[in-house]
């Protein structure tokens, strides 16, 4: 009995991965080279009918599109989005990470779950949910705030307002995986280091200077650009809470591009605007490879 | 935010005490743990509230939603707009479509991201590290990017507005390939090589000594895919045109545009687009969050 040579080993291995290969270049890979093809061509509504009137326009609508004052809009808007609304969730994922990971408290993965329960829930789903909760009028939201004192705000329907309420509902959603990750983080710091710090005198707000957040630096490092990478794809909730507006105030790169692609069938056009948003994403995820290393 | 305020806290506990008393430290911890157990307990009220007034609003008479000042717990209870839902407004369709893509995507991405992370982890080929290297470009590509041409390329395979639309592109995925690869790292080499030396083939080592052996991440996976599949939005409403064929976010996002006025109604067609994945996660949460803490941090 011999094992059998590796030549063998070898078919073998590329015959377990040729179904998820064939599936992740055909379906994933082809369509995103595909898509730098398709957005320096004109291919509009005509063009599904009729394939070959499809012309080359090289770079025409980057440039077209460098000129929409309603693209500039919407990057604005999915940077403010991102920027203000990432690191928000952040920090409450990993202060709700520090609450569940204190020595005094007790019935932790009962609040662990009650604390992820929204992430599993359908976006679409709660989007329409806090919709309501956000009416001017009747919503419970406003009602609350005017037992003190808040005037009532028309959360979807002021550009000033529409994003941060987009930006709340985002948060409510999102945190509770976050927070995972910074629990798992913070376990695997260990616990002498901390008593080292309070026997030199550090108090809490020391110790979580100067050993949680260092030893953290590579899980928030982590959730940073997970986070980022999600946020820069914002979509279902403006398609569902306020349709882009008031004013197009909520409109995202990835609304743009899906109004663009399938709603005006301008797909040349509006494959330029994935590929902005894709090097916008490459370019603040390498961003935050860097400060990272700057930091430690 | 939670250990700034528990130091405040603390500050104003050592200053009340006058720098030392005796007895103040347990004093002290019991106050800082009645602070944390608050903070505690605001934040899932915060957490679920949203998904109670869901449920209250539900079950309320058509209009007692829309009311002020608002109705939290519903006045006299009625299931009228979930019979309506059924009847008039065809849920079950939807709810029929919905599973039957999560339950096949699910099935279906297990067996295929299981074999290719099996091999990834365990078998030597050449070109195995560049190929791992050219799938984990794919992790920073936003799928959005592929969307336009994919939706092109079912147009002329002809899957637009059909299951199978929806459900190829979910059938294999670079990151349950990365998961099962992790685990699959841990199985001993000793074990493969014996079942090879008893003459047993490369499939049946799959079968019986790998898959029993990388179970609880296959939970892992399932759970996971199963819950995106059927919170899924963007794909979906793009492939998917004919109400036939809609599953549940797609309905729900279509009707929410014809009946933004029926808040009862629209809330009840939430609870039931969110209830099964709520059951799946709170049934099986043990291996979900644990999948997502051990993947996470080592990944």
């Amino acid at each position: 009995m011999t094992v059998r040579a590796p030549g063998d080993a070898g078919k073998a291995a590329w015959l377990f991965l040729a179904p998820a290969l064939v599936l992740i270049f055909v379906f994933f890979f082809l369509p995103v080279l595909a898509s730098l093809v398709l957005s320096v061509t004109d291919f509009d509504i005509y063009a599904i009918a009729n394939p070959s009137s499809t012309r080359f326009v090289g770079l025409a609508n980057y440039t077209k599109l460098l000129h929409a004052p309603e693209f500039w809009q919407a990057l604005r808007n999915t940077f403010y989005f991102a920027l203000i609304g990432g690191p928000l969730t952040i920090a409450v994922s990993l202060a709700a990470a520090l609450l569940l990971n204190a020595k005094l408290v007790r019935f932790k993965s009962f609040f662990r779950t009650i604390y992820f329960t929204p992430f599993v829930t359908t976006l679409v789903a709660v989007a329409i949910v806090w919709r309501y909760l956000y009416h001017t009028k009747y919503g419970l939201l406003n009602y609350a705030l005017g037992h003190i004192g808040i005037g009532p705000i028309d959360w979807l329907g002021d550009p000033h307002w529409a994003m941060p309420a987009i930006i709340l509902l985002a948060i409510w959603k999102q945190f509770g995986y976050n927070m995972l990750i910074f629990i798992a983080g913070l376990q695997a710091i260990q616990q002498d280091l901390y008593d080292a710090a309070e026997i030199d005198g550090a108090g809490p707000a020391r110790r979580f200077l100067n050993v949680t957040l260092p030893l953290l630096s590579p899980t928030l490092l982590f959730v940073g650009v997970i986070t980022m990478i999600g946020y820069f794809q914002l979509f279902s909730e403006p398609y569902v809470m306020t349709q882009g507006g008031p004013l197009r105030a909520t409109t995202s790169v990835v609304l743009m591009m899906y109004e663009e692609g399938f709603r005006w069938w301008r797909m040349g056009y509006a494959a330029a605007i994935a590929f902005v948003l894709f090097i916008v994403i490459l370019i603040a995820t390498l961003l935050q490879f860097r400060l990272q290393k700057e930091r430690v | 935010m939670g250990t700034a305020t528990e130091d405040y806290q603390l500050r104003a506990v050592r200053g009340a005490a006058g720098g030392g008393e005796l007895g103040s430290a347990k004093t002290r911890r019991r106050i800082s743990q009645a602070v944390l157990y608050a903070l505690l307990i605001i934040g899932a009220l915060l957490a679920i509230f949203p998904m109670l007034w869901m449920l209250s609003a539900s079950l309320m008479p058509t209009g007692e939603a829309s009311t002020y000042p608002p109705h939290l717990i519903p006045s006299r209870i009625t299931f009228s707009h979930y019979g309506e839902l059924f009847t008039r407004l065809n849920l079950g369709r939807y709810l029929l479509n919905s599973t039957l893509i999560a339950v096949t995507v699910t099935a279906v991405s297990l067996v295929v991201n299981s074999m290719a992370g099996y091999a990834f982890a365990k078998l030597r080929f050449r070109g195995r590290d560049r190929t791992f290297r050219l799938l984990s470009l794919g992790l920073v590509l936003p799928v959005q990017v592929a969307m336009l041409p994919l939706f092109l390329l079912m147009k002329n395979l002809h899957l637009i507005n059909t299951y199978w639309g929806v459900i190829i592109p979910g059938m294999a995925s670079i990151f349950g390939i990365f998961l099962i690869r992790q685990y699959a790292l841990s199985i001993p080499d000793d074990m493969l090589d014996a079942a090879r030396i008893d003459g047993a083939s490369e499939l049946r080592i799959y079968w019986s000594v790998v898959v029993p052996g990388i179970l609880p991440i296959l939970a892992t996976l399932a759970i996971w895919t199963f819950l995106a599949t059927w919170n899924d939005f963007m794909w979906p409403l793009i492939v998917l045109s004919d109400e036939a064929h809609y599953t549940l976010p797609v309905a729900l996002a279509n009707l929410s545009g014809e009946h933004v006025q029926d808040t009862e109604l629209m809330m009840a067609g939430s609870v039931l687009t969110v209830i099964p994945v709520l059951a799946v996660f709170l049934f099986l949460q043990r291996y979900y969050i644990q999948g997502v803490m051990a993947g996470s941090v080592k990944g």
